[in-house]
């Protein structure tokens, strides 16, 4: 019964926020025609702020209800920082914004320096600006903060859960620890112990752990729709860290034998031995290659596909689509949430598999 | 396209974020949460052991009752066997015992009759022997009373004589 409230409650809020802000995308364009593929690329995408809810839209007392955060950045004169709520909404390159002598204009939420002399952005064919350049962006943007809320809550979730344990007397779970148990036992018995072994296991248990709830939390944060779009594991910089630090750990512990079966497999003639070496070393990479691209297509494939059903509403300019959009988005969000955790035990599974086989006995 | 391709400065927080939540966590939760789920796996263990150490030597004390009580009984079963050994062996010996001295008695007593019938046997021949000696002597005395008669005596004495 809590279930089922939860989940109208969760389709609710999906259906209110997002049908407010796609308009909201609208009225930007004034006169143009509903772009689905530029509303999408902007919801998937990175941004500077955390953009909540549009009021009185397409009135002339249209208000932007947006949370500004910190847009840092490292140019020629040292260290700039400004809000984002100093660009007014504005990712057209139209608003300039001066700072330690330099101008600063968001070209798609891509933050631009203009070269000195220029006033306003000039853009080549592919809409590329010719006259500004990038400099170092260290902002924290949408994704980055919701990344340190999930973490928040990670570490808020997880050490009550800890502080249980240590109160009971006989190490049994009660209120939090008895949610967070189950789970945590999964990723020790289901994935550590057979992928690694029973010897070896414990040492990779806190990254495993930590990795699995981590993109866990924040595939579900990319679903919730009043974060409006934080698709951080969508994101491909965040699934490039986790996998180069699986692939970091991987080559660390990998021992004599790992080796040995990249550069002289055991067991095969030594023309085949020679054959192997490059197939070997480029397996090496592709492993992590892989895993940092599964995340990120899975989970932006799953915002894309929600996204653009719903946009269908907006295509076609007929209220009379909506229950179509609105009952198949239904159907890939319950999916969505599915995948949320499967591809969270996808990404932990195959890394510990690789853990699993850089540390594995010779048994020839 | 900037959608397939990392940017610094995502990857630069994510790497440091993602370095802090691992300590953080493993500090604050892992160690404490997985601690406590190895002690309390290893409490049941030892309980379970424990439990199959005591059913185990249950099952032994009862095989040790069952043997005393097994011994016990075959004790039982030699003492009643030996009991009516001896029994049937006192009873048999008795009886023995009795005939020899019943045999004995009755030769005994043959022994005594025979002595006896001797003794009587030869009291009367000597009575008889005394008698005839008398008689003989009677009629002898009779006899030779007159004449005729001793010489008629005398003839068939002769002829008896004669005969043999």
């Amino acid at each position: 019964m809590q279930i089922t409230t939860l989940r109208h409650l969760v389709t609710i809020l999906f259906l209110l926020f997002s049908i407010t802000s796609f308009s909201a995308e609208k009225s930007d364009g004034k006169d143009e025609k509903f772009d689905a593929k530029k509303m999408i690329m902007h919801h998937v995408k990175d941004a500077y702020g955390m953009h909540i809810v549009t009021l009185n839209e397409g009135s002339p007392e249209e208000k932007h209800i947006t949370l500004p955060l910190p847009i840092i950045l490292w140019t020629d004169n040292g260290l700039t920082t400004f809000m984002s709520s100093e660009f007014h909404h504005d990712y057209n390159g139209e608003v300039i914004v001066e700072k330690n002598g330099g101008r600063f204009v968001n070209v798609h939420e891509k933050v631009y320096q203009l070269e000195s002399g220029a006033s306003s952005v000039q853009y080549d064919e592919e809409h590329h600006p010719t006259n500004a350049a990038k400099p170092l962006d260290i902002s924290i943007t949408r994704n980055v903060f919701m990344m340190w809320v999930s973490i928040a809550i990670l570490i808020l979730i997880f050490s009550a859960a800890a502080r249980r344990y240590k109160k009971s007397t006989n190490n049994l779970p009660s209120g939090i620890a008895s949610f967070v148990e189950p789970i945590v036992v999964f990723v020790r018995d289901e994935i550590a112990r057979p992928m690694i072994g029973e010897t070896k296991y414990k040492k990779y248990m806190p990254y495993l752990l930590t990795v699995f709830f981590f993109i866990w939390i924040n595939n579900i944060f990319g679903l919730i729709p009043i974060f409006n779009g934080a698709n951080l594991t969508g994101n491909i910089s965040f699934t490039f860290v986790l996998a180069l630090f699986t692939f970091i750990i991987t080559n660390l512990s990998g021992n004599r034998n790992y080796w040995k079966h990249i550069f002289w497999m055991p067991g095969v003639p030594v023309p085949i031995k020679i054959f192997l070496i490059p197939i070997e070393i480029i397996g090496i990479f592709t492993k992590p290659i892989s895993l940092m691209i599964r995340l990120f297509a899975n989970i932006t494939a799953g915002h894309i596909i929600i996204l653009a059903l719903m946009s269908l509403i907006f295509i076609f300019e007929s209220v009379w689509v909506s229950p179509v959009s609105v009952f198949f988005s239904l159907f890939i969000t319950l999916i969505e949430i599915v995948v949320t955790a499967i591809q969270a035990y996808i990404f932990t599974i195959l890394s510990a598999l690789y853990f699993g086989m850089a540390t594995e006995e010779a048994h020839h | 396209m900037d959608l397939v391709t990392p940017g610094f400065g995502l990857v630069f927080w994510t790497i440091i974020s993602f370095l802090i939540l691992l300590i953080v966590l493993r500090k604050l939760a892992w160690k404490p949460i997985l601690g406590a789920l190895s002690d309390r796996e290893e409490g049941i263990q030892n309980a379970l052991d424990a439990a199959e150490k005591a059913k185990l030597e249950m099952a032994n004390l009862n095989a040790d009752n069952e043997r005393l009580l097994q011994e016990a009984r075959a004790e039982r079963e030699t003492m009643m066997k030996e009991a009516r050994e001896i029994k049937s062996k006192m009873i048999s010996d008795a009886k023995e015992e009795a005939q020899a001295e019943a045999n004995k008695t009755i030769a005994n007593a043959q022994t005594a009759i025979e002595s006896e019938k001797k003794a009587a046997i030869s009291e009367l021949k000597s009575t008889v022997a005394t008698l005839s000696v008398d008689i003989a002597e009677k009629m002898v005395k009779g006899q030779l009373s007159d004449k005729s008669k001793q010489l008629e005596l005398v003839n068939s004495m002769l002829n008896d004589a004669k005969l043999n």
